[in-house]
């Protein structure tokens, strides 16, 4: 499904200011499979989704979807197969248009875009289906500009619009940590069961270990743009915050256990 | 009185075609597009020189329409393509167009007096020319505003639309943000060309510097008509804009008569737009301070 092969990403190459955030990161993705992404701060966790979302371009190495290579291919293009959810709430929608716009935008993700109605009448009955599956209310909002919604409205209909369509991959950036901690437990079954329902294959980068372990059917966890663990299957099932402490510290030492922001 | 009063009107809906171009790249793109002061002289320049070259004056305003969207077509590639600030990259055209505009002309500016006009049909029929033109600029206005309406609600309206919001956005839904904002700057610019070549025909005479300024008038004329007329939907916020202009022109024409000497134009529209722009700004610093006078009471 997703091939990562040594892929190499530094930022400002060649000054005082370089910082290698990926460094010959590999790693091969099943249909199907729902990856939590795990590291510290820094550990290029963010960068290697943004690497496969086309946002960035990698130094070496190349991004194969579906046997497809799409190293060289721009981040508009390759949207026609990824859904993305940001970590900010205010990126993944449009905030001075309607809900339903937003949606039909999202709709024609992948499609060449003509001189045909932004949104038709069929449709919006469809999005008044799936916003209240959502259970927020939105679906009598239909018309109101995303600008009104929430942080944790606009983060599920970011989540929505990303699987309107069902995308061939899910990327999903850290996109609860700017939510307050019970909208984003929300937010986080909404994502669970939109990723069941239509059997998505997922990255989900979090910075929460509990919700890692929690979530997902494999965990990879970075640290300075390496992969430093790969986990899946029954062992992942038995994992728990400490049995992942301890073997993140067998590898790298105690430092792992003073990152805060992993501990949260 | 009354005669100064059409004078504006007619002269406010030539300059709504303008406004409305400059409303699509300043609120829908999110660009401030300097282009306008370069593409409004070149379609004054194309159409003069086309009518005095023995054109069509609807051929040539057509001719000028193109005009103006290969300068905006010119401003989209450098900014998108060569990755030039939007802003610097409208200058830089903008600059490209005064040398072009005089070889369009040949020299500075260009009369059209007895000549055949967009107008002169109307006028032959016994109208007034004031008349005539607020009769024909009304027609291209709400053609204009028309097309528009429909335009931005099919699929790339839409998506220009969703690029001057977010362009992260856009381009995670599948959006080329390049072609989008090349596409709403030659549409722009096209609509600033046409109304250069409108008001050149309505004045008599086309002049390489009657662009100098242009942007402050459009924005003006834009954020006059969002203040005073609402913008609720968008069809009312494109009729607001035409009003906008309009009541620009009248608010000009009254200063003018009350006796402010027209050398003070320009520093008065400035002080005007500057003023508008900042009403948020000064809101937020003057409210608080009325709040804590509450907290006193």
């Amino acid at each position: 499904m997703l091939a990562v092969k040594d892929v190499y990403k530094s930022f400002n190459p060649n000054t005082v200011n370089e910082t290698v955030a990926l460094c010959d990161v590999n790693f091969e993705m099943k249909e199907g499979e729902f990856i939590t992404l795990i590291g510290g701060n820094g550990a290029g966790k963010s960068t290697l989704l943004n690497c496969v979302a086309g946002v960035y371009s990698v130094d070496r190495g190349t991004i194969l979807i579906d046997n497809v290579d799409v190293t060289r291919l721009p981040e508009h293009k390759r949207a026609a197969v990824l859904g993305r959810v940001f970590q900010d709430p205010m990126m993944g929608t449009a905030a001075n248009m309607g809900i339903e716009e937003n949606l039909a935008l999202a709709y024609r993700r992948g499609k060449r875009r003509g001189l045909r109605w932004g949104i038709t009448r069929k449709e919006r009955e469809m999005y008044r289906e799936q916003l209240k599956w959502l259970e927020l209310g939105l679906e009598d909002r239909l018309t109101d500009k995303v600008g009104l919604l929430s942080g944790g409205q606009r983060q599920a209909l970011t989540l929505l619009m990303a699987t309107l369509k069902k995308p061939k991959l899910l990327l999903l950036d850290e996109h609860t940590a700017a939510l307050d901690p019970k909208t984003a437990q929300k937010v986080l079954e909404i994502t669970d069961r939109l990723i069941r329902e239509h059997n998505l294959t997922t990255m989900m980068v979090t910075h929460n270990m509990r919700d890692a372990i929690k979530y997902g059917n494999r965990l990879i966890m970075m640290h300075e743009g390496r992969i430093i663990l790969d986990i899946e299957g029954e062992e992942k099932k038995k994992l728990t915050v400490e049995s992942l402490l301890k073997r993140f510290g067998r590898i790298k030492g105690e430092e792992f256990a003073n990152d805060r922001a992993l501990l949260s | 009185m009354l005669d100064i009063l059409m004078g504006a009107i007619s002269l406010g809906l030539l300059w709504a075609v303008m406004t409305i171009g400059v409303f699509i790249t300043y609120r829908i793109l999110n660009i401030a597009d300097l282009t306008v002061e370069g593409s409004i002289a070149m379609g004054a320049a194309i159409a003069a020189q086309g009518i005095t070259l023995g054109m069509n004056p609807y051929a040539a305003t057509l001719l000028a329409l193109i005009g103006g969207m290969a300068a905006g077509m010119a401003t989209g590639l450098l900014h998108t393509q060569l990755k030039i600030p939007a802003l610097l990259s409208g200058i830089l055209t903008m600059i490209a167009l005064w040398s072009i505009n005089l070889r369009i002309m040949g020299k500075a500016n260009i009369s059209l007096l007895r000549m055949n006009t967009v107008y002169t049909l109307l006028e032959n029929s016994g109208l007034d020319k004031a008349y005539a033109i607020i009769i024909l600029g009304l027609i291209a206005v709400f053609g204009i505003i028309t097309c528009l309406y429909w335009f931005f609600g099919t699929e790339i309206g839409c998506a220009i639309r969703a690029t001057g919001n977010n362009p992260n956005m856009a381009r995670a839904q599948g959006i080329n943000t390049d072609v989008t904002i090349i596409l709403g700057l030659i549409i722009s610019n096209g609509l600033v060309a046409v109304s250069g070549a409108l008001i050149a025909q309505s004045q008599g005479y086309a002049d390489v510097q009657m662009g100098t300024g242009s942007i402050v008038i459009g924005l003006a004329s834009v954020i006059i008509g969002e203040v005073l007329f609402g913008r609720k939907n968008f069809y009312s916020r494109l009729v607001s804009l035409a009003l906008g202009a309009v009541t620009y022109r009248i608010i000009i024409a009254l200063v003018l008569k009350m006796g402010m000497p027209a050398n003070d134009l320009k520093l008065f529209t400035a002080i005007t737009v500057a003023v508008a722009l900042s009403l948020p700004t000064l809101k937020d610093y003057l409210i608080p301070i009325r709040r804590s006078y509450k907290g006193v009471d």
